[in-house]
């Protein structure tokens, strides 16, 4: 029994800048929704593009920043992780717990030199990452489920560490990292750019990337090629942890103190951030780049809209209408690659 | 039993009547003027090759086809149903391959399913169960109305489907393949309740690839082959070698490629083996597979579908774990944890859909360096290596257009298939298992194939052809086994072998 075969030339029957096009939706969307903020932005409020303002949006992203690189690898893989807010304030808390705070912090901590906090706060997020990964790979728990958990789990660890206290000490190493700057360049900045671009690096130039970027666009595949798709799984979950941890400790210099539910903000921006990017939530699409953008436009946007007059609350809502907006995109765009695929038996 | 049948029909109109129907997709004729009639209290078996047409007949009277030229009666009324809700307020019900049950639910909810019998705006619980009960015990089945549906045996819960069909009010049900998954105690049971069934002067329909239970169940037999009813008879009179002739037919004109002339296997017994199963079984998929690959060899696994053999093709591949049995490779035991495992091991695997082994929207030179990156790179992917390696399997499998830098879905099927294959060239795998290498392709692809597993065979590698078509089997294997409900029942080596040997060995 023969099968009519199709679906070769679909494509290339329709115009040719069309399907250019259509297949760089996802580039373009964003791309060019960053550059209408900006144009806006610098039209209503002429402080907007002030030297010092483009520095201050970069070290306002920088913490989701550097949570959303350990993100960008999760969602390529077409998973999530929901615990890297919690997981991040919980490695702040720790790196604070393990240094000598003021006399007046009331809190029972444990003091050891700065490297030794450093190393076990670093320690503490790379082992929830891997009860992530091992509740993900092992047991095979949904990420959206397993990651519930874990924010409870990280969430449970601050309370107890700090018991409703505020720490305020931290290394100096991270104070440094954290709140610094280095002739006139905020370190924190530094440390996103670095993250951002061994991130690309690793996604685009290593055969981890590679797998990463196989895995989240058919796992069915990756698997039949002998990809060892849970290993991949499982680093994603470590790294997106360690992202998460390493920011949680800048993040704590950053606001000059160590609670609870502070970074509770920061697991709506990082994962706006990846995906108003444009970074498939389906996998296997989008990279750095597109987190590298969705970061700008959520800077642009939270800080412009503090130097234009506007309500307060206004603001919260047009941050979710525009997240929505991008989640329309995203999904769009998957449906147009789906019903191109249709064709093909 | 059948002479009563034949009675009734001189007085009465037949249950079910078809007419000079046709039907054909996009130009491609599916069936071409077939007569059909069923009698009340009748089993019908109907056989026939996969795409001689029967399936196409069963969903114009189920209501699935709403298009075709010809007439269909029911109790000598003229009927067309437009939609499968028609078909089923006609009287028409269907029991399909992949049961439609609700696993979680309980028995009796099964049976009442979409009509639960209500008192006063809520479910009737205790009536329902009550209902069940009785109902299941008029057709002989015994099982307790209240137990969760998926904690029972495959050949319970096809029976209480079929239950629920005929509940439904349905005078004429359509089994298709019901025996597949069943054990042989539960195809006798089967039986019992289909001759049940037909004694309340109901009609069935039973389709299926085993013979062997066609003939035995049936009282009316049909041969389908290529869009056309090759004829009806008694089941009484005929056996299944009879069947099997008229199924495969001899007239050259639409037999090319049938393999109905015998073909030598080309057997090396003296081969070295390279991969060997002993006693594998997993779950009700497959047991007690043993069996040797030999280097330079094509073992093909034929069966129908669900026979086991598409699941022993992962299991070969460490996809899947067997429940027990052992796998060596040259001699070695082989742990298989995972499929990265197999692939180290120098074991690869070509799965039967093509989906489950590309990537559409990757380039084709990525589709291809997939599962040798760990030769080529440890750390840093060296692109123009995987373009190097990409650019010579193009060119030697002669894939169109001959570009690496196209994405995958811009191919055909049959160069997606050779894409498929071109994985495992670059570092030649010790064993090759290919699961339905050659399905839903053109001629041209398929000699293609061919071409390519006969050149690899020849460069010693072990290969595994896995397929329910025989042609695909004849066309490249040189030993065969045979897998019937998940084990092995016969190997066909160093002998001549042809499609209806095949066929009826399954």
């Amino acid at each position: 029994m023969t099968v009519p075969l199709e679906g070769a030339d679909r494509g290339a029957s329709r115009s040719r800048a069309f399907v250019f096009l259509r297949n760089q939706m996802r580039n373009i969307a964003p791309f060019a929704t960053l550059i209408v903020l900006v144009a806006f932005f610098a039209f209503a409020s002429p402080s907007f593009l002030a030297v010092n303002n483009v520095a201050n949006i970069m070290v306002q992203i920088s913490v989701s920043g550097i949570i959303a690189v350990g993100l960008t690898f999760v969602i390529l893989c077409a998973e999530i992780d929901l615990s890297i807010a919690a997981i991040a304030n919980a490695t702040g808390i720790v790196v604070a717990y393990f240094t000598l705070q003021e006399s007046y912090v009331n809190i029972a901590n444990v003091p050891l030199p700065g490297w030794a906090a450093i190393v076990l706060a670093l320690a503490s997020c790379a082992v929830l990452g891997l009860i992530n990964a091992f509740g993900l790979t092992v047991i095979g728990i949904p990420s959206f489920i397993m990651t519930l958990a874990m924010m409870q789990i990280a969430a449970g660890i601050c309370a107890l560490l700090v018991r409703g206290q505020i720490a305020y000490a931290v290394p100096s190493l991270v104070s440094k990292l954290g709140s610094g700057s280095f002739h006139g360049i905020p370190w924190i900045v530094i440390v996103l750019c670095i993250f951002l671009l061994v991130g690309h690096i690793v996604l685009t130039y290593t055969r981890f990337g590679r797998y990463v970027f196989m895995v989240g666009g058919n796992r069915e595949a990756a698997e039949y090629s002998g990809v060892n798709v849970k290993l991949i799984l499982a680093a994603v979950m470590v790294i997106s942890a360690v992202c998460s941890g390493v920011s949680g400790m800048l993040g704590v210099a950053y606001f000059g103190s160590a609670q609870q539910n502070e970074f509770d903000g920061y697991l709506l921006d990082a994962i706006a951030a990846v995906v108003v990017g444009g970074t498939s939530l389906f996998g296997g699409r989008g990279g750095i780049g597109n987190t590298i953008i969705g970061l700008l436009i959520l800077g642009v946007l939270n800080n412009g809209l503090d130097h234009i007059n506007i309500d307060s609350f206004l603001k919260i809502l047009i941050r979710g209408i525009i997240l929505l907006v991008a989640l329309i995109i995203n999904v769009y765009v998957q449906n147009l690659r789906e019903s191109e695929r249709a064709g093909a038996p | 039993m059948n002479a009563d049948a034949e009675e009734s029909s001189d007085v009465a109109p037949p249950r079910l009547e078809m007419q000079a129907i046709s039907k054909s997709f996009g130009g491609v004729a599916a069936l071409r003027d077939v007569d059909f009639v069923l009698k009340a209290g009748e089993i019908h078996g109907l056989v026939g090759e996969n795409g001689a047409g029967k399936s196409t007949l069963m969903k114009i009277i189920a209501g699935v086809h709403a298009q075709y030229q010809g007439r269909m009666l029911i109790d000598g009324e003229q009927v067309h149903f437009r939609s499968a809700r028609d078909a089923l307020d006609a009287g028409i019900g269907m029991v399909h391959q992949e049961l439609s049950i609700a696993p979680d639910l309980s028995v009796a909810e099964n049976v009442y399913l979409g009509k639960q019998p209500t008192k006063g705006g809520i479910v009737d619980w205790r009536g329902m169960v009550a209902g069940a009960r009785e109902q299941l015990a008029s057709l002989g089945i015994d099982v307790d109305p209240r137990a969760r549906m998926g904690s029972l045996a495959i050949g319970l819960q096809q029976l209480i489907e079929l239950a629920r069909v005929l509940f439904s009010g349905a005078r004429i049900v359509i089994l298709d393949e019901p025996t597949s998954a069943l054990s042989p105690p539960e195809v006798e049971r089967l039986f019992e309740v289909l001759r049940q069934v037909r004694a309340s002067g109901r009609s069935i329909i039973f389709i299926s690839h085993f013979l062997d239970d066609i003939l035995a169940v049936s009282d009316t037999v049909t041969i389908f082959r290529n869009g056309r009813r090759v004829v009806t008879e008694a089941a009484s009179g005929i056996g299944k070698g009879w069947v099997i002739e008229r199924m495969i037919g001899t007239g050259h004109e639409e037999l090319e490629g049938s393999y109905t002339d015998e073909i030598a296997l080309d057997s090396k017994p003296d081969a070295p083996v390279v991969l060997s199963a002993r006693d594998l079984s997993a779950g009700r998929a497959f047991a007690d597979i043993s069996l040797d690959v030999r280097a330079g060899e094509v073992l093909g696994v034929y069966g129908f579908m669900g026979c086991g053999a598409l699941e022993l093709a992962r299991t070969l591949f460490g996809k899947t774990k067997p429940a027990t049995g052992s796998l060596a490779l040259e001699g070695r035991r082989l742990r298989l944890r995972n499929t990265a495992a197999a692939r180290r091991a120098g074991i690869a695997f070509v799965p039967e859909s093509r989906r489950s082994m590309l990537f559409y929207q990757e380039p084709v030179y990525k589709n291809m360096s997939i599962s040798v990156l760990g030769r080529i790179a440890r750390l840093w992917l060296k692109p123009a290596e995987e373009r190097r390696i990409a650019k010579k399997h193009v060119e030697a499998l002669s894939i169109r257009p001959p570009r690496v830098d196209i994405l995958l879905q811009s191919l055909s099927g049959g160069n997606q298939q050779k894409v498929a294959l071109a994985k495992w060239l670059t570092w030649p795998p010790k064993v090759l298992v290919l699961s339905e290498p050659t399905r839903g392709m053109d001629v041209g692809a398929k000699e293609d194939v061919v071409r390519i597993v006969r050149g690899l065979r020849d460069q010693g590698m072990g290969i595994v052809v896995v397929s329910t078509e025989p042609e695909t089997v004849l066309s490249l294997a040189d030993r065969v086994v045979v897998m019937k409900k998940g084990r092995i029942v016969r190997e066909f080596a160093g002998e001549k072998i042809s499609k209806d040997r095949l066929l009826e060995a399954a």
